[in-house]
């Protein structure tokens, strides 16, 4: 029997056990799609993540007010306010004799603001910082600028608009936001006036990071935010940005060295500041993505495990009448070797039609997942590992042949009247 | 020339070293367009040496000479190739393929030959049992008559020098069994060599000739001398 009769005699068959057939190629298209899709994830929640701190900005240092574990989190989170960490902190530390590496020092507060422009009032939040922030965080200006060096010494009244406060406020109504008058207040001080500030610029957008909307903000100068919607004289956080990451652990003793000169330290318990480098907020994350991605992979083994198994099953229900039918043939002609083609054809076409139809399975729900995490704001990275598919597909025509084949030995040893009573 | 020749055929079933002796020695020769009867209570044997003539079984004492040939020496292929090309077998219980055409069932043997125009000889062979009407029914669409019908039909289909049949009218209703004998006769008229297993007198009458089985040997052999000619049934068959 030539191989062009054999596909046609295997799709015969194949065809008059439907049922069989589907449920054999739908074990593998699930353990083949469940092991593509949960790799994929399992890469792009790492790369998200580590985006995620990437877009924070890499070579970061960042001060905060408060002794605490550097590696725990911050005193804040606690409820403990300290005040120490000054305005004066930010000069100290921009001296390039005493801190030679650092790029960029930047200090800053946040709270919620309302900002009112006509008769629309928008609730959002409020970064109040200076003229050094866009050296230590990137972004870009969508129109306008950030204030400079001196609207900060001036605490002029400007502001900058997130993209999203914008959008809220001037979207639909054809006006430039640049010049435009908008009138700023604590979000605690409801029935305030505000202040009236003018918007200089509008940042692009740059999605959500670590689970807080950067878009939805305002940027007003240091000094203003301090006095006027905060009533403080503090800083919450001072950040610095270093020239390269060779400089960073120099730079964070650097910093210490002045901080503990401005705050008077004398001893180590004096301490009132913590100083967190990014790096180690990202060795931090790489390895809880990483026994995560193990933990998926696992599952991943226990999917094609389960698909395997369905197929056993299949394959084992059918052994006996599989056996009678390889007697029947056996009688009316069929040689060793034309059973076994036929056998092997047969499972290798079930196990590569899994295959393929688990591949875009699981390529077209990674996907669609990606889609989701792109419209929920999420730098999602769409990926398939090769690897993950070699694997899957591998294992489950093993399976499927292995187990496929089985009957084909079993009658083969039987002379064809054994084999055609076989029960 | 003698077209089967055995002598001292011997069959024996070990199961768990337990040895059980079903055919004890049996000898005889059948000669090219025969019709022969296999008789016998249950337990004879005469189902286990149907089975090593028509090469589905094999024996393990004695001798088997097929065309001439002895059947020691033929290889696991060779037997496989005689299955095909000179046997054509009739089971009792039919042994068609499930959920497949009655035109799929008879060419099946085809498929292993090297014959062309396989849809043709298979159209042809269920044209010979009158089942054209019937080519693209499924197997659980026909009745029991009708399957037995097809199981000639593929039996026939490589044009065989011998058809084996066990207890084809076993699982019949009279009527049909009536046109199974006839279809029989028939092929025995064309010169055929048929060799049948019956433990009903009635059935091996039609025979030209019955071999009588008790315990494993063969008790007689002899010529029917009131031959039963099965009633024909011009619509049905050619």
């Amino acid at each position: 029997m030539n191989f062009f009769t054999t596909i046609q005699l295997v799709f015969r068959t194949l065809r008059a056990r439907k049922g069989r057939s589907l449920l054999t190629i739908l074990g593998i298209v699930i353990g083949v799609a469940g092991v593509i899709v949960i790799i994929s994830l399992g890469a792009g929640a790492q790369s998200l993540v580590l985006g995620q701190v990437t877009k924070l900005g890499s070579n970061l240092l960042s001060v905060q007010p408060g002794k605490s574990n550097e590696k725990g989190p911050p005193a804040q989170v606690f409820g403990i306010i300290v005040s120490t960490l000054v305005n004066n902190d930010i000069t100290a530390l921009r001296s390039t004799v005493q801190v030679p590496h650092a790029v960029g020092v930047n200090g800053l507060v946040r709270g919620s603001a309302s900002v009112t422009w006509g008769s629309k009032t928008v609730d959002t939040n409020f970064t109040a910082t200076d003229y050094e922030y866009p050296h230590v965080v990137s972004f870009g200006m969508q129109s306008g600028q950030f204030f400079g060096q001196a609207e900060d010494q001036g605490a002029t009244n400007v502001v900058v608009l997130g993209s999203t406060v914008s959008d809220e406020i001037f979207g639909g109504t054809g006006v430039n936001p640049i010049g435009q008058v908008v009138k700023v207040r604590n979000a605690s001080q409801k029935d305030a006036g505000g202040i009236p500030l003018r918007v200089i610029g509008v940042i692009t957008s740059r999605g959500t990071t670590f689970f807080q909307d950067q878009d939805d903000q305002v940027f007003l100068p240091l000094a203003l935010g301090q006095e006027q919607l905060l009533g403080i004289h503090y800083l919450q956080a001072i950040n610095i940005k270093v020239d390269s990451a060779e400089n960073v652990d120099q730079t964070l003793l650097d910093v210490n060295a002045v901080l503990k000169q401005q705050h008077h330290v004398k001893t180590e318990s004096d301490i009132d500041f913590t100083i967190r480098n990014i790096a180690d907020a990202v060795s931090i994350l790489t390895t809880i993505t990483s026994a995560l991605s193990l933990f998926l992979t696992s599952m991943a083994a226990i999917a094609l495990v389960v698909g395997g198994i369905g197929i056993l099953n299949i394959m084992l229900a059918t052994v006996a009448e599989r056996t009678r039918e390889v007697g029947l043939r056996k009688a009316v002609g069929a040689s060793k070797q034309a059973i076994r083609n036929q056998f092997l054809l047969e499972a290798g076409t079930l196990t590569s039609l899994g295959g393929a139809i688990g591949i875009v399975v699981g390529a077209v729900v990674s996907y669609l997942i990606s889609l989701l995490m792109h419209y929920l704001g999420y730098d999602w990275v769409f990926e398939i590992s090769l690897t993950s598919v070699v694997l899957a597909v591998g294992v489950s025509i093993l399976t499927g042949v292995i187990f496929g084949l089985y009957p084909a030995f079993k009658a083969a040893k039987l002379n064809p009247i054994d084999a055609l009573r076989y029960e | 020339m003698p077209l089967i020749q055995v002598t001292g055929l011997e069959k024996e079933y070990v199961n768990e070293g337990v040895s059980t002796p079903v055919l004890r020695g049996v000898s005889f020769s059948i000669q090219k367009g025969e019709f022969v009867a296999i008789m016998g209570p249950s337990g004879s044997g005469k189902s286990t040496l149907m089975h090593i003539l028509s090469f589905l079984d094999r024996a393990t004492g004695g001798s088997y000479a097929f065309e001439e040939k002895n059947t020691k020496d033929f290889t696991d292929d060779y037997l496989a190739e005689l299955r095909n090309e000179k046997i054509g077998f009739v089971f009792q219980s039919f042994n068609l393929l499930a959920r497949t055409s009655v035109l799929d069932n008879v060419m099946l043997p085809l498929l292993y030959s090297k014959k062309k125009n396989q849809e043709k000889l298979a159209k042809e062979a269920l044209e010979a049992v009158g089942l054209s009407h019937r080519l693209n029914y499924f197997t659980n669409q026909i009745s029991g008559g009708e399957k037995q019908r097809v199981a000639i039909a593929r039996a026939l289909v490589c044009d065989p020098a011998v058809i084996f049949a066990d207890e084809p009218t076993g699982n019949l209703d009279s009527k049909s069994g009536n046109t199974v004998m006839y279809i029989l006769q028939q092929l025995n008229r064309e010169g055929r060599t048929i060799i049948l297993v019956t433990h009903e007198q009635e059935t091996a009458r039609h025979a030209s000739r019955i071999i009588r089985l008790k315990d494993g040997l063969m008790i007689s052999d002899e010529k029917v001398t009131d031959q039963v000619l099965a009633a024909t049934d011009k619509d049905l068959v050619k």
